[in-house]
């Protein structure tokens, strides 16, 4: 499978990808790692006159920590994530979930920003994101701006960037509480059927669900039976409330429903809820 | 569009289309077919490549990104005199394969773990190659030999 015809340029700095971005419009495509965007490429299902190909600014690659928060730039890889000692230290579940997207080659290529820029309800980071309370960091024509993790996916594969923006940092408060996370898959290296993820946090415990509708999302009706006092068992039986799963070869969203309340069970008790 | 890159040790350089993927590149622009295409959906890993010494799926990846890298085919792993490197004779000693056609991109994801991780466990390996796809072997043989080459990788590129 080869993908259509498309022009590629390689932008040498955040600045010269926003001009490429306003320049062309909806006909350009931002690459990073390429491993949401070259896969709908080779289908057909993307087809972009133009790719800008950010995967070279190495400034965009980093994880530090700053006042509370583990920043993490928007083109850093998986592997380099999952093995980060700020984030190991500061964020684990976000440095675990990284380390089990995908499997080690994919983890090599694909990067944060890539996969939470990209919008897909079935991918891992996004869970982590939404539960650990994160905001991202996007640079546009008219300067940086912070959107709230809450406010960024907005439908399917449809997020909160202006067609000019590049996403450039994640941020997450920094969270040493313990967490669990959940994946069902039929193969090792495969996207989540239903996922679940649990963290305590210092704002109580936040629950993120995979693959459970049309973004990314909140467990809500779970967060909000432990804020009012449930155990973890009785919480867990919410995980379903709220959520639009569709159904494809994997499972029908009866199964979906269900796994979501085991996962979401087995996640809290990870997390020692 | 000019692509230029380091392949096995070779400065290579053509002009290609930018739509071209690494794995093409390599075998049918640089001629060297040792890399093999199977699922061409970033699933099964025969075309496990190395780029700048980490494994990545070539069919997922454009000739272009990969410009002014360094990639690793399976054709760049044994010595100038014909020895093959240490992860290669594993798959021979241990007969870690049947049909041959996972091979390749075994034997370079495999190479790739052992660079980050020396002396992994059973269950490292394992893991560490879930993203490899053999039909034949049950993995039991290809495990093995990650095993048996594990502490005597020394990379030579």
């Amino acid at each position: 499978m080869i993908p259509a015809s498309f022009d590629y340029v390689r932008a040498e700095s955040v600045d010269e990808a926003i001009g490429l971005l306003s320049e062309h419009g909806d006909d350009a495509k931002l690459l990073a790692g390429g491993h949401s965007l070259l896969p709908l490429m080779k289908l057909r299902l993307a087809q972009p006159a133009m790719l800008i190909d950010i995967g070279h600014l190495r400034e965009l690659s980093y994880v530090k920590e700053e006042k509370g928060y583990v920043c993490v730039g928007a083109l850093t890889r998986h592997h380099d994530l999952a093995n980060s000692l700020v984030a190991r230290a500061s964020a684990p579940v976000l440095a675990h979930v990284a380390g089990q997207i995908g499997d080690p080659q994919v983890r090599h290529r694909g990067t944060i920003g890539g996969s939470i820029a990209h919008g897909d309800p079935a991918s891992d980071l996004p869970a982590a994101l939404l539960a650990l309370g994160g905001s991202l960091v996007v640079q546009g024509p008219n300067g940086i701006r912070e959107i709230d993790a809450n406010d960024f996916f907005l439908s399917f594969f449809e997020v909160a960037l202006t067609p000019e923006e590049v996403l450039i940092e994640v941020r997450v408060p920094r969270s040493e509480g313990q967490w669990g996370f959940e994946k069902l898959t039929k193969r090792a290296m495969d996207w989540a059927i239903v996922g679940a993820l649990a963290v305590r946090t210092s704002n109580g415990v936040g629950v993120a669900l995979i693959n459970m509708g049309p973004v990314p999302m909140h467990a809500r009706a779970v967060e909000a039976a432990l804020a009012s006092g449930a155990n973890a068992s009785d919480a867990a039986q919410h995980a379903a409330e709220g959520t639009e799963p569709s159904a494809d070869f994997n499972g029908s969203v009866a199964y979906r429903r269900h796994v979501a309340k085991v996962l979401v069970g087995r996640a809290l008790k990870t997390a020692g809820v | 569009m000019k692509v230029a890159m380091t392949v096995n040790g070779t400065l290579e350089s053509h002009d290609v289309e930018a739509r071209t993927l690494l794995v093409d590149y390599l075998r049918n622009v640089v001629g060297l077919t040792g890399t093999n295409i199977g699922c061409d959906t970033t699933s099964c890993g025969a075309c496990t490549v190395l780029l700048n010494g980490q494994s990545v799926k070539s069919c997922t990846v454009l000739a272009a990104q990969a410009a002014g890298d360094d990639i690793t085919t399976i054709e760049g792993l044994a010595l100038e005199d014909g020895r093959l490197n240490p992860v290669q004779q594993a798959f021979q000693e241990c007969h870690g394969l049947q049909c041959g056609y996972c091979t390749p991109g075994m034997v370079m994801a495999i190479t790739s773990l052992l660079t980050e991780n020396p002396h992994p466990t059973e269950e490292d390996v394992r893991v560490g190659l879930e993203g490899n796809l053999c039909r034949c072997t049950g993995y039991h043989n290809i495990v093995a030999s990650a095993l048996a080459a594990s502490g005597v990788v020394e990379m030579h590129q």
